[in-house]
């Protein structure tokens, strides 16, 4: 496992600056093209037609690490993968984001139980997780709303659109 | 003299600033006609929320990519590695100067304008060479390899069709190109039948050849993701990326903008009422719409058919328009 390396903030500070890059960041986040299991599948249909991630911008899923801003870790993470996943993470550029998607991804999902000796139990055991989406799988409904919320944390409580009342 | 002097330093200045605005306006705005057309063929919206109708979008994109950190691997020759992507951006500007926009819109009036827009254009694949070599990466490093079988693949067909417009034409000079174009639609190159019959086929070839010069689908072998991560950009970063990006962009417009010039009567109107860069722009901006129409609509070719369609194909055709063209002025 490499080393994390910390990224000192900012020498000067500048408010109005910091909002208007986290503005940016928000309407552009592109998310990597990795999938780990079956959540990757909504992951993909968030992306088309009818769900249309386009719309908020960030649809522009780079194949290569280093040019995306927000890992979506949608399944399970297995102990084998996890070096995999760690290392993908190590080598995104600053900033970036992680977003758990689906069960597995918070938790381990159906497959923590006892004795259990092959799943990590939860994205955030490895990786620093911003927004959880719940659900096996998640809707894409849902993966849309962690992306809204991820948007809404990094604009400090400005939000797109009002929450659906249900 | 006084008075010229300080008069070509205004225009100079005022030339350097258009062409950087025309460049920096079109990668980023084309980048959102991609995204929206991308959306569209595929029955999406493409950004909306961004601004109206998702027009601050590029801006976003733009600030993010300039603030985002810059990572340098290790084992990366540093110098090579930022070197690349101002190669490959800086010719595809340079090559600009001598794009007449206008009857008096261009910034030189250069006698071998043509010869220099392509001996700078070729400069476009040394700068992916040296980024895919620099990163210390095999993806990186396979697909830069392959960019340069494919650039010269196609580098050869392009040459050839250029040197027959040029038979046709009798000058390197792009303004006296457009200037002889005048009259009408079918006083352009790509409809003088009478000159050369082949001609209509001359421009689609020349355009197969411009989507792989610029290493668009479906000839992207630079940016293969299906089978090397992100090819020869996979090490860039932030805004060095961001560059490699913009150069693409370049590229296209360039090439569209020497096919209207060559083909499709550059400022001139199709009925030979007002020309003006408006019709230059016209044409360019639809050219420029079917290149990305094409990538939309096409799936990737494999390697060697991409090499077989133009060592088999292209290359053979282009050389019979040579001389076909080379027959007709001698007869007529």
């Amino acid at each position: 496992m490499e080393k994390q390396v910390e990224v000192p903030p900012a020498l000067v500070q500048f408010a109005q600056l910091d909002k208007v890059l986290n503005l940016a960041r928000a309407n552009s986040l592109w998310p990597m093209t990795f999938g780990l299991a079956c959540c990757a599948i909504e992951m993909m249909a968030t992306g088309a037609s009818r769900f249309d991630m386009a719309r908020f911008g960030c649809e522009v899923f780079r194949p290569s690490p280093r040019q995306c801003d927000l890992m979506i870790v949608c399944g399970t993470i297995t102990r084998k993968m996890a070096p995999a996943v760690i290392t993908l993470y190590d080598q995104m550029p600053e900033p970036k984001w992680v977003l758990a998607m689906g069960n597995c991804a918070i938790s381990g999902g159906p497959f923590n139980f006892p004795g259990q000796y092959s799943v990590v139990e939860g994205a955030d055991k490895i990786l620093p997780v911003d927004v959880y989406v719940p659900g096996c799988p998640p809707r894409p409904e849902g993966l849309l709303e962690g992306i809204l919320k991820l948007e809404e944390k990094l604009c400090s409580g400005w939000r797109r659109w009002p929450v659906v009342e249900t | 003299m006084r008075m010229e002097f300080v008069l070509e330093i205004a225009r100079v200045v005022l030339y350097v600033v258009g062409i950087l605005a025309f460049v920096g306006f079109n990668a980023s705005y084309l980048v959102l006609l991609e995204r929206k057309g991308s959306a569209r063929f595929q029955l999406r919206h493409g950004p909306t929320e961004v601004g109206p109708f998702g027009l601050i979008q590029p801006v976003a994109d733009a600030v993010k990519l300039l603030c985002k950190q810059i990572l340098i691997p290790k084992n990366v020759d540093v110098i090579l590695f930022f070197m690349a992507p101002i190669l490959v951006l800086l010719p595809a500007i340079l090559c600009m100067v001598t794009i007449p926009f206008g009857a008096t819109i261009a910034a030189r009036n250069f006698n071998l304008g043509l010869l220099m827009v392509f001996a700078f254009a070729a400069f476009n694949v040394f700068g992916i060479l040296i980024g895919g070599w620099a990163s210390h990466n095999k993806y990186a490093n396979l697909a830069a390899a392959r960019v340069v079988a494919q650039n010269i693949a196609y580098e050869i067909p392009t040459l050839l069709i250029v040197v027959a417009v040029v038979m046709v034409t009798g000058t390197f000079n792009l303004q006296e190109i457009v200037a002889q174009q005048a009259g009408g639609f079918w006083r352009w190159n790509i409809l003088r039948l009478d000159l050369n019959p082949l001609q209509p086929v001359a421009f689609l070839m020349y355009f197969i050849c411009l989507l792989a010069e610029t290493n668009r689908a479906p000839f992207d072998m630079v940016e293969a993701e299906s089978e090397l991560v992100a090819g020869a950009y996979t090490e860039y970063s932030g805004m060095t990326f961001g560059v490699f990006f913009m150069a693409e962009y370049t590229n296209i417009v360039l090439g569209c903008c020497v096919a209207t010039v060559l083909f499709l009567g550059g400022w001139q109107c199709p009925f030979g009422l007002v020309p003006g860069p408006h019709w230059f722009l016209l044409k360019m901006y639809a050219l420029c719409f079917t290149v990305i129409w094409v990538r939309w609509s096409f799936p990737r070719v494999q390697f060697y058919n991409l090499l077989n369609l133009s060592w088999k194909i292209l290359i053979p055709v282009s050389l019979a328009n040579i001389i076909l063209t080379a027959l007709m002025l001698k007869v007529f």
